[in-house]
């Protein structure tokens, strides 16, 4: 099953890495990410394989939103399917 | 694949426009707990309720997390309780809402439905016991919600029950008096109740339905407030075509979860209901939605065309996004739980009379409307006929959920917190329907041809 995180927050050194060594902490492994950052804004989009993830996928949303609030930033971990549900017929 | 666009929209929506699962509501027959023990019957509600509904709040809970998307509400509905206590020999069947009360307090439910009568044809010995224990168990209970269908296109209108629901009305009001009448707003009569109503006050499971089953009740005002901004001054044609859109996206949201919600408590998924609920939250309001669409306030000339057009549009988007659609799916007007309409009428603008021509056009009544404590049983009785008479003869489901607040005037404001909001009382009509309501008996049901 595939996840969508998106990391949303003012910009800083090592988002990328701590986001990307939380998930590997996990073994969820990254499929694709997009990043930029607009007026000191950092927005993250990735796309993530869950079934392979060692804590429930419910576990894992909540610990990466803690993490983010750690870190000062918006973390979200979605399924995928909730996306393609509400935009593609 | 996926967008950037698409991903911060969903998001957008969720955190700024209030989008979200109003509810998921498990139905649960109850028609194996009768008993002559009033005491046993209670006994086996209780023990049915928590063993069903174990892990509804917790499997909610995991949903929302894994989707990134509230789910306001876990709530119960049972089988009418006049039928699951008919056997009972007691006079009272309080003690069958004590058991679903505390059943619901058990697993963490924030409502449970079903403490109901369908007697839309009359009343059985069961029916009335259950319809005049109402007051003491709104008294007694805290999440339990009442409910009484009084008329069906089919049947026609019970005046007897009509007549008596008016005297339970200012009854529970006035056994609820130090809540300004809270009890009321926990109790609903309906025409043409729906089996499969995922929202409260007037959930029940039907007796058409399967032994336990997941609905999934959907909100989005603020959303389709929002995407309307974006078309302002243009026609009618569009307005209809954004509104139909974006409740696509709601209710696809509504179904993926009610399915995954169904799967994992391994109980049959029943229907998504397409409804605009309102919260009383900025941003969350159906008035607003109205006047969006170019009303200086809700309730003035042109509200009934507008409402119709949402309630409308809001149908036939939602329908193509599930494969089971059902419960009450329409617009909600609930004055006290709308901020829009909260404003409309102490504005005085939006009137009794004005809201009963808008329930003509969408789901489902006169909902959440403070009256003078000093309004007469007989009053409220014809309040709820002239609205059984539209859903009847209409084919749809009407309801009326009044508080007549102790002691409170037009003018004031009764405070019942939460969800549930809060109502500027509105003035009714002064003269009498006393003999009009006194006479009794049924209003035949109404022809289904030659509709002019």
């Amino acid at each position: 099953m595939k996840a969508i995180v998106t990391v949303v927050g003012k910009d800083a050194v090592g988002i990328i890495a701590n986001v990307c060594t939380e998930l590997a902490s996990y073994r969820v492994n990254v499929l694709d990410i997009s990043q930029t950052v607009m007026q000191g804004y950092f927005t993250m989009m990735m796309v993530v394989e869950v079934s392979t993830c060692t804590v429930a996928l419910a576990e894992l949303c909540r610990v990466m939103d803690a993490k983010g609030q750690e870190m000062g930033l918006s973390i979200r971990v979605q399924r995928e399917d909730i996306f393609e549900a509400m935009h593609r017929v | 694949m996926l967008s950037k666009k698409d991903i911060f929209q969903t998001q957008d929506m969720i955190d700024k426009r209030h989008l979200d699962i109003r509810t998921i509501t498990m139905g649960i027959s109850l028609l194996d707990c009768a008993d002559t023990d009033v005491h046993a019957c209670a006994r086996k509600i209780y023990d049915k309720i928590t063993r069903y509904a174990e892990n509804l709040v917790s499997v909610g809970q995991d949903i929302e997390w894994e989707f990134g998307i509230p789910i306001v509400n876990k709530r119960i509905s049972v089988t009418p309780i006049s039928l699951v206590g008919a056997a009972c020999r007691d006079d009272s069947l309080v003690p069958l809402a004590m058991a679903m009360d505390a059943a619901a307090k058990e697993v963490g439910v924030n409502f449970i439905g079903g403490f109901s009568a369908l007697v839309q044809k009359g009343c059985t010995e069961s029916d009335w016991k259950l319809i005049r224990s109402i007051p003491e168990a709104m008294r007694c209970t805290e999440r339990v919600c009442a409910s009484v269908n009084v008329g069906s296109t089919r049947a026609g209108i019970n005046m007897d029950a009509v007549a008596e629901m008016g005297r339970i009305i200012k009854k529970t009001a006035a056994v609820t008096a130090d809540n300004d009448g809270l009890g009321c707003a926990k109790r609903v009569v309906f025409a043409n109740a729906v089996e499969d109503n995922p929202f409260m006050a007037g959930a029940f499971h039907g007796v058409g339905e399967p032994e336990c089953v997941l609905n999934v009740g959907v909100s989005g005002p603020g959303v389709v407030y929002h995407a309307l901004q974006s078309v302002k001054g243009q026609s009618f044609d569009v307005v209809a075509e954004t509104v139909k859109k974006t409740a696509f996206r709601i209710t696809r949201m509504g179904q993926i979860v009610g399915v995954e919600a169904s799967r994992r408590l391994n109980v049959p998924f029943g229907i998504v209901d397409l409804s605009l609920a309102p919260t009383p939250a900025k941003g969350d309001s159906v008035a607003r939605i109205l006047e969006e669409m170019g009303l200086q306030v809700c309730g003035t000339h042109g509200t009934t065309a507008a409402l119709a057009l949402l309630n409308d549009a809001v149908k036939k988007g939602g329908v193509m996004a599930s494969n089971h659609v059902g419960g009450l799916s329409g617009a909600f007007i609930p004055v006290s739980e709308d901020e829009g309409m909260i404003a409309a009428a102490e504005a005085g603008v939006l009137a009794l009379d004005k809201l009963e021509a808008m329930t003509c056009v969408c789901s489902v009544g006169l909902d959440m409307i403070a009256v003078p404590g000093d309004t007469t049983a007989a009053t409220i009785s014809a309040i709820i006929a002239d609205e059984a008479a539209i859903g009847m003869v209409n084919s749809k489901t009407t309801a009326v959920r009044i508080i007549p607040a102790p002691g409170k005037v037009v003018g004031d404001r009764v405070e019942m917190g939460g969800l549930l909001g809060s109502a500027p009382v509105m003035p009714v009509h002064p003269e009498s329907s006393e003999d009009f309501i006194a006479r009794g008996g049924r209003i035949p049901a109404p022809l289904q041809s030659l509709k002019n």
